[in-house]
């Protein structure tokens, strides 16, 4: 692999709330390298957004990070103090595209004017050059650069998906988080959005880190793909072989739930039950009540991660010796 | 003009539903200076003239992006929106045929078998009709009263209908709707609030809540869109089941034409208030003829990981255009890329419209490629 730009290693998001303690993301590890693309796929309230904000260090309340480190470009990001962060590392190293972030634009300011914000705090322009760059920006991600006077509502919705990747790329960070970036866009949009991302990471070099329930969009980027269940990573590889040879019950059940268009019609899968609680996650492995090949160790003991061929991790008990 | 004339396919005695020339319109809003300045009126032309038949026991789908106006098609048939123009001849039942005699009311028949217009049907008198056509929404977390419990969400159309006279009466159809949608056992959810169930059982509660009066039709609006793609497979298998079961047709809306695929055997892709191609579904997804139906396919991501090696090509250029200001002629021709490609279409692509042509059994097309100028 590449020089590694993002380690984590035992990461642990939890929400201290009323009804008790969310373990949003429970020991989670990986790397990404530079200009690789890691796609984290898994269903809603798997914990992929809150690994996606903990990366940034944006969890929102009552959240907190509560354990592991995360090392970006060799420097302990958990540890830094916060000005530290905000200055050196948030937007200029690691940034994010947020979910519905299109919707998110202020109504009130120009998309150019908001562009500009960035690079006038961060980078100290004049509100002149600051807007230069962001006419810039906008042609980077195929916009019109006449755009910049332009306010959200006059953009449809893959414009706005735009400019907001514009905006996560003002300060040319070496990786972008991109959660869900294409929900409420339509098939052909989101295929240009895809393009785009594919594009960007191509001629900037950098790294992404593709947050989505859609496991056909990880396999339109992704190099490398992370399935998460239930506040865990429970199988890590490149595409090629989780996508080919996916070892998990639950990837493997993941990918047949997806209707194909040019395939021949197979009857899909589909997974029974509801994600858990993660208040109470079940005993063992979280997955094995709606696992149909559980068996007796499933719900006593958690599985170990294991490498069942080079760089592709599984952790089910299938695959692991006791 | 007998109804089958007006159309290119034909409406039998099977036939529950159709529509032709179907228009929806919405008026914009005038400010005074437009009034002052003699503005004409504008219309958002949602549904600007569509035609397509549904025969009993059909899935038909139809699919397009955001803004073409197949929700609004959906919402018509039920009677939501004024119609602007054209017929939806809806084939009753018996039952209903005997309420409406009951009520005094004979609704205006337009086709020799028996198919009235919706168009037509009086305020009042629509409801013993919304009793067989019913909706099954698109958003479960926000089509669902949050006060109610599951049993007063299911109890209130038995009310409103009058089908059910006693408290047990309704709670047994409750209890058997429950079951049906396989929310068991049923005891355990009628107490719930909504927020008390995942997205996959809301959407169930409103499956269920659309089956409770004994439907006939069902107008599906992206009932799996607001799901994760692994609870879609789920609920799209319910709905399969629940047709057989129950003898069920459904007008089927989503923007998503590989679920289209899985449940639908006919197939209208739209485009901007116009169907553009319609026809059995493998015959449209497997050969699919206008440019934009091919635009369409092609930007559908696969599972498949040796696409992130190449982009993704999508011959489609610019972007949708306002329901408002509709391009002359084919509404599609700016974003064409046949176009490009043929230049012997130049002026007549951009001067008038496109008949809907038969191009093989079962498969039709409106687009100047396949039609004789």
């Amino acid at each position: 692999m590449s020089e590694v730009i993002l380690d984590v290693q035992g990461l642990k998001t939890y929400f201290y709330t009323s009804k008790g303690i969310v373990k949003a993301v429970d020991n989670v590890s990986f790397k990404v390298g530079r200009g690789e693309v890691l796609g984290i796929a898994g269903e809603s309230g798997c914990g992929k957004s809150t690994l996606g904000f903990s990366l940034i260090r944006l969890v929102p309340p009552p959240g907190r990070i509560v354990g592991g480190r995360i090392t970006f470009m060799a420097e302990d990001i958990l540890k830094m103090p916060e000005e530290e962060f905000r200055t050196k590392v948030r937007w200029k190293g690691i940034s994010m595209v947020f979910q519905g972030a299109m919707n998110a634009l202020n109504p009130v300011y120009t998309v150019g004017a908001q562009i500009a914000e960035v690079l006038t705090l961060h980078k100290g322009l004049s509100k002149k050059e600051a807007l230069e760059e962001a006419a810039n920006l906008l042609k980077m991600v195929g916009l019109d650069p006449r755009r910049i006077r332009s306010y959200p509502h006059e953009l449809s919705g893959g414009m706005k998906q735009r400019v907001v990747i514009a905006m996560a790329l003002a300060l040319r960070p070496s990786l972008v988080i991109a959660d869900e970036p294409t929900t409420a866009l339509d098939v052909v949009v989101q295929a240009q959005i895809m393009n785009l991302l594919k594009r960007l990471q191509r001629e900037l070099k950098m790294s992404i880190i593709l947050i989505t329930h859609d496991m056909s969009l990880i396999a339109e980027i992704a190099d490398k793909v992370a399935i998460m269940y239930a506040g865990k990573i429970v199988e890590i590889g490149s595409s090629d072989r989780v996508f080919n040879n996916p070892l998990h019950p639950y990837t493997r059940a993941l990918i047949n739930s997806i209707p194909s268009l040019r395939k021949e019609l197979k009857k899909l899968e589909f997974i029974p039950g509801v994600p858990p609680d993660l208040i109470q996650p079940p005993p063992g492995c979280r997955f094995h009540p709606r696992c149909k090949y559980a068996f007796e160790p499933c719900n006593k003991e958690e599985p170990p991660m294991v490498e069942v061929e080079p760089g592709h991790f599984v952790s089910c008990w299938l695959h692991a010796k006791r | 003009m007998p109804v089958g004339e007006i159309g290119f396919m034909n409406v039998d005695s099977n036939t529950i539903l159709f529509a032709r020339d179907l228009k929806v319109w919405f008026p914009v809003r005038r400010g005074l200076t437009d009034i002052l300045a003699r503005r004409p009126p504008l219309h958002v032309r949602a549904v600007d003239g569509i035609s397509f038949d549904v025969k009993q026991g059909d899935v038909f789908a139809l699919v397009g992006e955001s803004g073409c106006g197949k929700t609004t098609t959906g919402k018509s048939v039920l009677m939501l929106y004024e119609i602007t123009g054209g017929q939806v001849g809806y084939k009753p039942s018996q039952d209903l045929m005997d309420a409406y005699s009951k009520l005094g009311f004979k609704p205006e028949v337009i086709t020799e078998f028996g198919h009235i217009d919706l168009a037509k049907i009086p305020r009042k008198y629509q409801r013993p009709l919304r009793r067989e056509i019913q909706m099954i929404w698109q958003d479960p977390y926000g089509s669902l009263n949050p006060r109610l419990t599951i049993f007063e969400i299911l109890e209130e159309p038995l009310i409103i209908h009058k089908y059910g006279f006693t408290r047990s009466d309704r709670y047994d159809m409750i209890y058997r709707a429950l079951e049906l949608v396989k929310l068991t056992p049923p005891e355990d959810f009628m107490n719930r609030y909504p927020h008390m169930l995942s997205g996959g059982q809301r959407q169930r509660v409103v499956i269920a809540r659309a089956l409770i009066l004994n439907p006939r039709f069902i107008v599906a609006d992206e009932p799996v869109s607001m799901l994760d793609v692994s609870i879609r497979a789920e609920i799209i298998e319910l709905l399969m089941e629940l047709k057989q079961k129950l003898n069920l047709t459904y007008l089927f809306i989503t923007h998503d034409i590989a679920i289209a695929r899985y449940i639908a055997n006919k197939i209208a892709i739209m485009y901007l208030g116009k169907i553009v191609e319609m026809g059995e579904t493998e015959k449209v997804v497997k050969n699919p003829l206008h440019p934009y139906t091919r635009a369409l396919i092609s930007a559908v991501p696969e599972p498949d990981p040796s696409n992130r090696l190449k982009m993704r090509e999508v011959p489609i250029k610019g972007e949708v255009p306002s329901a408002v200001n509709i391009p002359p002629g084919c509404r599609f021709h700016p974003r064409c890329v046949a176009l490009d490609e043929h230049s012997e279409l130049r002026g007549v692509c951009d001067r008038s419209e496109p008949p809907m042509v038969e191009v093989e059994p079962g498969h039709f097309v409106s687009c100047w490629l396949y039609a004789k100028r």
